[in-house]
């Protein structure tokens, strides 16, 4: 099998691209020469102090990817500890993250699917409300973050708040316009074998649509994982987002890489499973 | 016309259909009227431009004239109805759900309640009758284009209409294909007497198949230019339909219709 073949070789690339970046990761946070001559007198204490003694060779403050790993390992080893706001474990921050995202992007997809189902079968209520729509959704959702605040007062609803706005819009033009596309012939089909109202839009809208709506939820999702750890950064007392910054002020780079990386590998997880979702409801013409 | 031949009763009544889009438009069609009996197979010719279709969507329900009324059973038209089933032009299948599926949508539809087992069944008898018992669990993208219309009748025939109104229904396929539904098309209504409005555009067709024929002027402004009785008796087979006498008076009669009276019929109604 062609196709296999080519497969295999895609991942065997990937791996050895990886391993590429990581070498190249080390040789750049090689250790330079050791300034221990320098030091001298008063200087040494000072030295000293700042964990820049003769024992241990001069560093960039950027890890290496042993030392990375070694701290990743530390951080990992209790990923839901929890010793108050400033002290908890990177899973349990993570969850923090999650759980907003759910609940901001739940109430968006609540709001903008039945509501893009009604734009998509009237037409005059989608013009009406188009203008509206192509206003706000280029608002970076950071930009409401003052309002929010202002109205809502709490950083937790402010945060699901920048969530939801953030989310709504893909999922309600996506399932307007997909709903706005079902073919007239499905449509009277679904006439002529006298479809009540809920039986038509269960049989035959929401199939022929879905995976429109699943793409809008798809972007929707990506969105707002992008949104929140900016959100978090700002307002938040947890999640991954905070977590970022305030490791970024403990200056422990290595909490900071691994953050990154699990906030693109929980982005990707959640980009596949709506992958999965929109095969599940394809369909071929 | 001649709809008192022995004791035959009138199904649905057309009368005066016009249709115009915008007030100072030109008709599309005006003044159709016919009616069709019970067991009745007619066939509407006319070239394309004519409103055909819109003719057929208003019988349908699908769509309004703008004057005259559609009737059947002695109550007006005008909604769709499960007592007229529709074989669209395209075959209008649900491209997510199986073969199976698609008829027990139709079917559920038809006996609403009706328990599991019994859909399965009535399906499959369908399904036996259009020869795809064997395609039931594939989807309509993995079909011909014959073997998906074949389902669009199936769907059809499984809600038991009163009418059967098909638009061109095998326009799109290959003349092998189509000679073989048009036999499966012609076994089924003489099995269950079904009535038919079917519109097309092929003479052979419409000889093989239908009892009276509606011939259409050109559009716009189209009318109906003549109505032909089918001189052939009713146990017609295609493949040896051409050696009946009177075959040929009847099809050379429908080409030179299509081919330059058809338009003279139309200008000398403006």
């Amino acid at each position: 099998m062609g196709g296999r073949q080519e497969k295999l070789k895609g991942t065997l690339l990937s791996f050895v691209l990886a391993g590429a970046l990581l070498l190249a990761w080390q040789v750049l946070t090689l250790p330079s020469a050791p300034p221990a001559e320098v030091i001298k007198g008063e200087n040494a204490e000072y030295a000293q102090l700042m964990g820049m003694s003769s024992a241990t060779p001069a560093s960039h403050g950027f890890p290496s990817p042993s030392q990375f790993g070694h701290d990743a390992w530390q951080q990992l080893q209790a990923p839901f500890h929890n010793s108050g706001p400033n002290d908890r474990g990177i899973g349990w921050q993570l969850g923090a993250s999650l759980l907003r995202v759910f609940i901001g992007y739940g109430l968006a997809v609540a709001v903008a699917v039945p509501l893009g189902l009604l734009m998509g079968q009237i037409p005059l209520l989608a013009r009406a409300l188009n203008p509206f729509i192509q206003v706000l959704r280029p608002i970076s959702p950071l930009a409401w973050m003052p309002i929010a605040l202002y109205t809502i007062q709490n950083a937790e609803e402010c945060g699901i708040f920048v969530i939801f706005i953030c989310s709504l819009w893909p999922v309600l033009l996506n399932t307007s316009f997909g709903v706005a596309r079902v073919r007239r012939e499905w449509l009277d089909v679904a006439s002529t074998l006298e479809l009540g109202w809920a039986r038509r839009m269960w049989l035959v809208i929401l199939p022929a649509a879905a995976p429109t709506i699943i793409t809008g939820m798809r972007v929707g999702m990506g969105i707002a994982w992008l949104a929140i750890v900016a959100a978090e950064m700002l307002v938040g007392s947890s999640g991954i987002g905070y977590f970022v910054w305030n490791q970024w002020n403990n200056l422990s780079i290595s909490n900071v890489i691994l953050a990154v990386l699990l906030i693109g590998i929980t982005g990707m997880i959640l980009d596949t499973a709506f992958s999965a979702l929109q095969r599940s409801v394809g369909y071929a013409e | 016309m001649q709809n008192d031949t022995g004791g035959i009763t009138p199904l649905m009544h057309v009368q005066h259909l016009e249709k115009r889009y915008g007030a100072n438009a030109p008709a599309i069609f005006s003044d159709i009227s016919f009616t069709i009996n019970r067991g009745e197979f007619v066939c509407m010719i006319g070239h394309s431009g004519c409103g055909k279709s819109t003719i057929l969507n208003i019988l349908a329900g699908l769509e309004h004239p703008t004057t005259g009324h559609v009737s059947m059973n002695g109550h007006h038209v005008t909604q769709p109805g499960l007592e007229r089933g529709v074989v669209f032009q395209g075959h209008a299948l649900m491209p997510w759900l199986t073969v199976a599926q698609n008829v027990a949508l139709a079917v559920r539809a038809r006996y609403p309640g009706m328990n599991k087992a019994d859909v399965t069944q009535k399906v499959l008898h369908y399904l036996t009758m259009v020869n795809l018992q064997d395609a039931q669990h594939k989807r309509p993208s993995e079909l011909s284009g014959g073997m998906r219309q074949r389902v669009g009748i199936a769907r059809a025939f499984s809600t038991t209409p009163d009418m059967l109104l098909m638009d061109e229904p095998f326009g799109a396929l290959d003349a092998l294909t189509r000679g073989v539904i048009q036999e499966e098309l012609l076994r089924i209504c003489a099995k269950t007497g079904q009535t038919v409005f079917m519109i097309t555009h092929d003479v052979d067709e419409a000889i093989l198949l239908a009892d009276r024929l509606i011939l259409m002027s050109n559009g716009p402004q189209a009318h109906i230019a003549e109505i032909v009785e089918n001189p052939l008796p009713r146990n017609r087979v295609r493949t040896s339909i051409h050696h009946q006498p009177g075959f040929y008076d009847l099809r050379n009669h429908l080409v030179d219709f299509l081919v330059r009276r058809s338009a003279l019929a139309s200008q000398t109604s403006h």
